[in-house]
């Protein structure tokens, strides 16, 4: 049953396959039913993100109930300090400020995962690498160009980008870590991983929810249609 | 004697109203043919599917703000606040492109049957103004959310517009009411979305379907069944609409709901198709999106739209496509109605339309190039070529005898051992190597698969002929 149910949703999933773009995404590895995952994603967040980016249509107080800790413990561990439990997870950064450090305003990452993607926000995170040419001093693989330093960088390390000429154009093929981070590669991955878990959570909080009722909604619909289907047949047997 | 108070109100009801005979016409005593198909599925589909946009959308207005400040706010608000608001949203959005599903493929049970054919023309007359009218329904709601696809795809259509020669700027900012889309389009947009249209869409709904109460249904043969009556002055092919086609639309039903549901519950964005992701983007009105879409549902006309080298031809061939659909039932000269007896120029003439409208609808979300462009003409030629060429094609081939009674056909039940059959031929069993033991596995036999192949393209070959 539970395979033919899968195996249901795959067919249906070409369906839902879109086109990428040029840049190869590494593939983001979430699991929402993870909450110690999306706690510690959160409070990366609040750290190195929250500084610029608000996520507005949070409340720290929905951290707790959806991630089922305790309030005093989100406060604690989560939020800014002074920050209310029914405060929204808004930045601290002024506007009008911001717009002139940057030249635009930060935007907020509510949405961020449904506009983007889950493996884009990975690739765009561990994406960032020197160089000279920018205003900022780095650049980014997925994101070329960014007006935004990177706000990882000392638990990344800083990275530079190999670069080779392929049909004449500069490609970049690899990017190496110059300069350790607080971090290993393989605890940064994780750290990636949880912002983005966080990240793809506040932009729909009830995913869960909405995916754990599909399979009773299927198994009802199902039920209802094999006796719909009985109740045809007995109608129809007069009819030749 | 004791006074039965339940039959003596209902009396009182039906002395005043003809409920009983409302009920018989167009229920218990409407005859419709027996041998109705998969393709006849749509019609209530579609009922049931407006039911569901009009109660969610009604739910929806509750929480939602026509204002262009807080628009977007009041969505998310809706998808995460609300009780149950994300389930209602989704059912909303979901459901207007399952409406398209239906719809198109109510047409084009339409177009295969010949049901807009004499004496039915009203009926595809009326079906023709509802599609406009859901079209419009369509555009103006997907403002409504306000992100950046919103905003930018009816900025790209209403500028069309100003194509038009001499009134087309005045009248382009007599629509949108400013200069750019803004709060005032959002307003007017919300008031024909929720009001002037579904109110449009229903007296339609009533003129369609007593349009084709009055001449009755066609079916799959194209044959009329009030020709051959029995005794009693009934048609010996027809049968009660109620219960016999009521139960069976139930069953229709209930397989609609499971694809429904697998999406909504699953993938209610459906990789950006029904829910485009740069519309989780608040609209902008100074930053452009690189690539304006519309929706996969206007994607055929939109493809046409911009095969064109001038705008304001490219706004009359989108119409043009449209409109030529109005003109079916005096473009199709053929003395059959269904392509059961038709002959094969025609058969061929509609596998070429069917495959121009998905390729357009493809295109049309495809960032412009050299060659897809060229494809996209080629397409529109197509199009047009299947329904400008008619009187031409239909009237020249050779038909095939049509019965005088419905023909006998497989039902889907009868198809099924067949089916199953041909999924067996193409798989095989191979001894496969496991943990050391030896064990028999089902594997795909390319030989079985090849033999299906060659059979179904003969088929294929055969049934266009």
């Amino acid at each position: 049953m539970k395979n033919l149910f899968k195996i249901w949703l795959l067919l249906l999933l070409p369906l839902g396959a879109f086109a990428s773009s040029g840049i190869e995404l590494e593939d983001a590895d979430i699991d929402l039913s993870d909450y110690q995952s999306l706690e510690n994603g959160a409070q990366l967040y609040v750290k190195y993100c929250l500084g610029c980016h608000s996520v507005k249509y949070m409340r720290y107080l929905n951290l707790a109930d959806d991630f089922k800790i305790d309030q005093q413990e989100i406060l604690d561990q989560v939020a800014p300090e002074g920050a209310g439990i029914y405060d929204k997870m808004l930045t601290a950064m002024n506007g009008h400020d911001a717009k002139k450090w940057f030249g635009t305003r930060p935007p907020d990452l509510s949405l961020i995962a449904r506009s983007r993607g889950e493996d884009w926000l990975v690739s765009y995170l561990k994406g960032f690498y020197a160089d000279k040419t920018k205003a900022l001093g780095v650049n980014n693989t997925v994101f070329p160009s960014v007006g935004m330093p990177n706000p990882l960088w000392q638990l990344q390390g800083e990275q530079q980008a190999i670069i080779k000429k392929i049909d004449g154009r500069d490609v970049i093929t690899k990017l190496v870590i110059t300069e350790k981070g607080s971090m290993t590669p393989k605890q940064f991955d994780k750290a990636v991983n949880d912002i983005t878990a966080f990240l793809v959570y506040a932009s729909e909080p009830h995913q869960e929810e909405r995916r754990s009722m599909g399979k009773y909604v299927l198994l009802f619909i199902l039920l209802f249609g094999v006796i719909a289907y009985l109740l045809k047949k007995e109608y129809w047997k007069d009819v030749h | 004697m004791k006074k039965n108070y339940v039959a003596d109100c209902s009396n009182w009801v039906l002395d005043r109203f003809p409920l009983t005979k409302l009920w018989n016409d167009h229920m218990a005593q409407y005859y419709a043919p027996r041998n109705f198909n998969f393709w006849y599925f749509f019609g209530s589909l579609a009922l049931l599917v407006l039911v569901n946009q009009l109660v969610t959308g009604i739910l929806l207005t509750m929480n939602y703000k026509p204002d262009a400040n807080l628009a977007f706010d009041s969505v998310e608000y809706i998808m995460r606040e609300v009780p149950w608001g994300w389930l209602v949203r989704y059912m909303h959005s979901t459901g207007a492109s399952a409406f398209f599903i239906v719809v198109y493929l109510h047409m084009f049970r339409g177009l295969i049957y010949g049901s807009y054919k004499q004496p039915r023309e009203l009926v595809w007359i009326f079906g023709m103004l509802l599609f406009v009218a859901l079209m419009a329904e369509a555009f103006m709601g997907y403002l409504l959310p306000w992100g950046q696809m919103s905003y930018w795809g009816a900025q790209v259509i209403i500028s069309l517009f100003s194509a038009i020669p001499i009134i087309g700027d005045d009248l382009s900012l007599w629509v949108r009411g400013d200069y750019v889309i803004s709060d005032a389009t959002l307003n007017r947009f919300f008031a024909f979305h929720v009001i002037a249209i579904p109110l449009i869409l229903l007296m339609l709904i009533f003129l369609h379907i007593v349009a084709l109460h009055e001449v009755g249904s066609n079916n799959p043969d194209g044959i009329d069944i009030k020709a051959s009556k029995d005794p009693w002055g009934h048609p010996v092919d027809g049968i009660p609409f109620h219960p016999y086609y009521t139960v069976k639309d139930i069953v229709g039903v209930s397989v609609f709901l499971f694809f429904f549901a697998t999406v909504l519950f699953y993938m209610p964005e459906m990789g950006g198709y029904f829910l485009e992701h740069a519309n989780f983007i608040p609209a902008d009105p100074l930053a452009t999106p690189e690539h304006i879409a519309p929706v996969w549902y206007f994607t055929p006309f939109y493809a046409i739209l911009r095969a064109i080298p001038d705008k304001f031809a490219g706004v009359i061939a989108m119409g043009g496509a449209i409109f030529v659909l109005f003109l079916l039932p005096w473009l199709d000269r053929s003395p059959v109605k269904s392509i059961r007896y038709r002959g094969g120029i025609y058969k061929k003439a509609i596998l070429l339309f069917v495959i121009s409208f998905l390729g357009l609808g493809y295109l049309g979300m495809q960032a412009p190039t050299a060659g897809a462009t060229m494809m996209a003409r080629v397409f529109t030629a197509i199009y047009f070529g299947f329904f400008l060429l008619m009187p031409i094609y239909t009237r020249w081939e050779t038909t095939k005898p049509v019965p005088k009674r419905l023909s006998e056909q497989p039902t889907i039940e009868d198809r099924i051992p067949g089916w199953v059959s041909t999924a067996k031929e193409m798989v095989h069993e191979v001894s496969v190597e496991k943990d050391g033991e030896t064990v028999t596995r089902t594997r795909p036999s390319p030989q079985g698969i090849k033999t299906v192949l060659i059979r179904t393209a003969k088929n294929l070959k055969e049934s266009l002929d």
